[in-house]
């Protein structure tokens, strides 16, 4: 599902964010993405999502090599990829509901359709019974939430997560782990950057360590922490 | 192999299905665009007093240069209307009786480049002078008629031009029995001169207000995006289109265009009807039928949509130059 070879990115000519990256990730698979601060955590999924282009190397999501893809493509390749964010990233001057739908009338799907996939979307996340409130009036959790049903709602094969649980407490952190894992059952490719190492020990799967733009860990294995370098 | 029986069924349904998606799809657009329509004109609505700004600016902007076309416009009709009856008089010499007039009539109306020559002899000119002129007790004075026979001359219409008049006014002069030829052409060539420098300079100043339009258009679209500035990223991410991302903004453009050009056009109307009473009594004074005509239907929907064209096309620049430069890069720090 995605797919980096040898990748380096640098920003001007004395900062390397990244440096000869080589990972796998195959459909389904649920990973975590760690290291320090400035590691290239953020980075790596800006190549991901087409925010950023590789220096060097090669991106590969979905059979799809981005380091040459056109601007006016960019939007449908990231209708295929579902995203959550620390700080969620919801907009404030429209209903939950609302804020669901936007992928959905991105993608120019029917209205009648509208309804049902958000409500479906919410359901899952447990939040169907607030569709009419402002995101404001919710609590942090709830808002996470939110933004996952948002990254969820159009069936993305791809969904990626940047600290999705830095604001919360481990309880609810636990919860939102555990969404991302039933994802993952139905052949999401879950991509969680975190540096929350205890919930990374806990959930006990493959994880990706950056350090200093170099993959130390994670990199060729297809199972757990253990057969890192 | 096995499937090779049902597949002619299957690409019927396929085909429906298509159809129906395909339908589907271009209905969603629809909904899609009568939502942004909707919804940018209710965020106007929101910010009535800003909007009005923008409006009554919009409006006066384009309403001057209408105005002066309308102006113009009712200007050529006077210059035209003088053209269509653009005669030569002709004066004969006052020893000429009535019969040699009537003779001197059918030779210059046998001319080709004359289309109509009208005889009036000094018996009616005198009855005509007294009934028109108020002098009617002081032509009782005189012993004799003063006026001589006079001929109206009309050229026809492909020789209605300034020089063409001029030519044949030179050639009935010189014929004998004429005593002097007088075309009053002067001030309506001078006119004629003027409105087409006013129609210059209308223009000039259309062209420069248009941009003025685009400008305060473009200016506030440019506002607009900034403070939806978390939208577009949000929108962005999710893979919206610039299309998708520049729709909502090009709507409020045409919306504010469609805003000041009804602005524009009450001011016509409201400036027509107070200038309309002294216009007449002006134009009644200079014995002229001169009116100052009014936008008619057709021009004021014409004014609407060019100021809706005008407003799409400001947002349009604003949203080109300021929206691209909004690109999402990954907010958390990490």
């Amino acid at each position: 599902m995605i797919e980096f070879q040898q990748v380096t990115k640098r920003y001007g000519s004395d900062h390397t964010a990244l440096k000869q990256v080589n990972f796998h990730l195959d459909r389904g698979e649920l990973a975590f993405l760690t290291g320090h601060s400035g590691a290239g955590k953020s980075t790596l999924l800006k190549l991901i999502m087409l925010m950023e282009r590789p220096s060097a190397g090669q991106v590969v999501v979905g059979g799809q090599v981005l380091n040459n893809m056109p601007r006016r493509q960019v939007p449908y390749i990231r209708r295929h990829i579902g995203v959550v964010f620390q700080n969620h990233q919801l907009l404030f001057d429209r209903t939950v509901f609302d804020n669901v739908a936007l992928p959905l009338e991105v993608m120019g799907v029917p209205t009648r359709d509208i309804g049902r996939r958000v409500r479906a979307a919410l359901d899952k996340v447990g939040l169907l019974s607030k569709e009419k409130m402002n995101p404001m009036q919710l609590s942090g959790g709830e808002q996470q939430r939110v933004g996952i049903a948002r990254a969820v709602v159009n069936k993305p094969p791809l969904l990626l997560a940047d600290e999705p649980t830095g604001n919360l407490d481990p309880e609810l952190s636990a919860d939102i782990m555990h969404l991302f894992e039933q994802f993952s059952q139905v052949g999401v490719t879950v991509l969680i950057a975190s540096h929350d190492i205890s919930l990374i020990h806990d959930m006990g799967r493959r994880t990706l360590t950056l350090e200093h733009g170099r993959l130390v860990n994670g990199g060729s294995a297809l199972g757990g922490m253990a057969h890192g370098h | 192999m096995a499937t090779e029986p049902t597949r002619p069924r299957q690409q019927g349904r396929g085909a429906a299905q298509s159809r129906s998606e395909a339908r589907d799809v271009a209905g969603s657009y629809l909904a899609h665009h009568r939502k942004v329509a909707r919804e940018s004109g209710r965020r106007l609505w929101q910010a009535p007093v800003a909007s009005l700004m923008t409006w009554l600016v919009m409006g006066v902007a384009m309403a001057m240069p209408v105005a002066l076309l309308l102006l113009l416009t009712s200007l050529e009709g006077v210059s035209a209307g003088w053209e269509s009856s653009a005669r030569i008089t002709t004066y004969l010499t006052d020893n000429l009786s009535l019969e040699q007039a009537q003779a001197l009539r059918l030779e210059v109306g046998s001319r080709g480049d004359v289309d109509d020559v009208e005889l009036i002899d000094r018996d009616s000119a005198l009855a005509e002078f007294r009934a028109t002129s108020g002098l009617a007790d002081a032509l009782d004075y005189l012993d004799e008629n003063p006026l001589p026979h006079t001929l109206l001359v009309t050229p026809p219409e492909t020789g209605r031009t300034a020089a063409g008049v001029e030519r044949l006014a030179a050639e009935l002069e010189a014929l004998p029995g004429v005593a002097r030829v007088q075309v009053d052409l002067g001030w309506l060539q001078r006119l004629n001169v003027m409105t087409q420098l006013l129609a210059r300079a209308v223009w000039v100043l259309a062209l420069l207000l248009g941009c003025a339009v685009i400008l305060v258009i473009g200016n506030t679209i440019r506002l607009a995006i900034e403070n939806r500035r978390d939208e577009i990223l949000v929108v962005k991410l999710v893979g919206g289109t610039d299309a998708f991302v520049r729709r909502p903004f090009l709507y409020t453009g045409v919306w504010f265009g469609l805003g000041g050009g009804l602005v524009a056009w009450f001011l016509l109307e409201l400036s027509l009807w107070w200038l309309s009473g002294p216009i007449e009594r002006l134009a009644a004074l200079y014995h002229s039928n001169f009116a100052l005509s009014g936008l008619p239907l057709d021009g004021a929907l014409a004014l609407l949509v060019f100021a809706m064209l005008l407003g799409w096309l400001g947002a349009w620049l604003a949203v080109k130059r300021h929206l691209d430069a909004i690109e999402p890069g990954v907010p958390a720090g990490s």
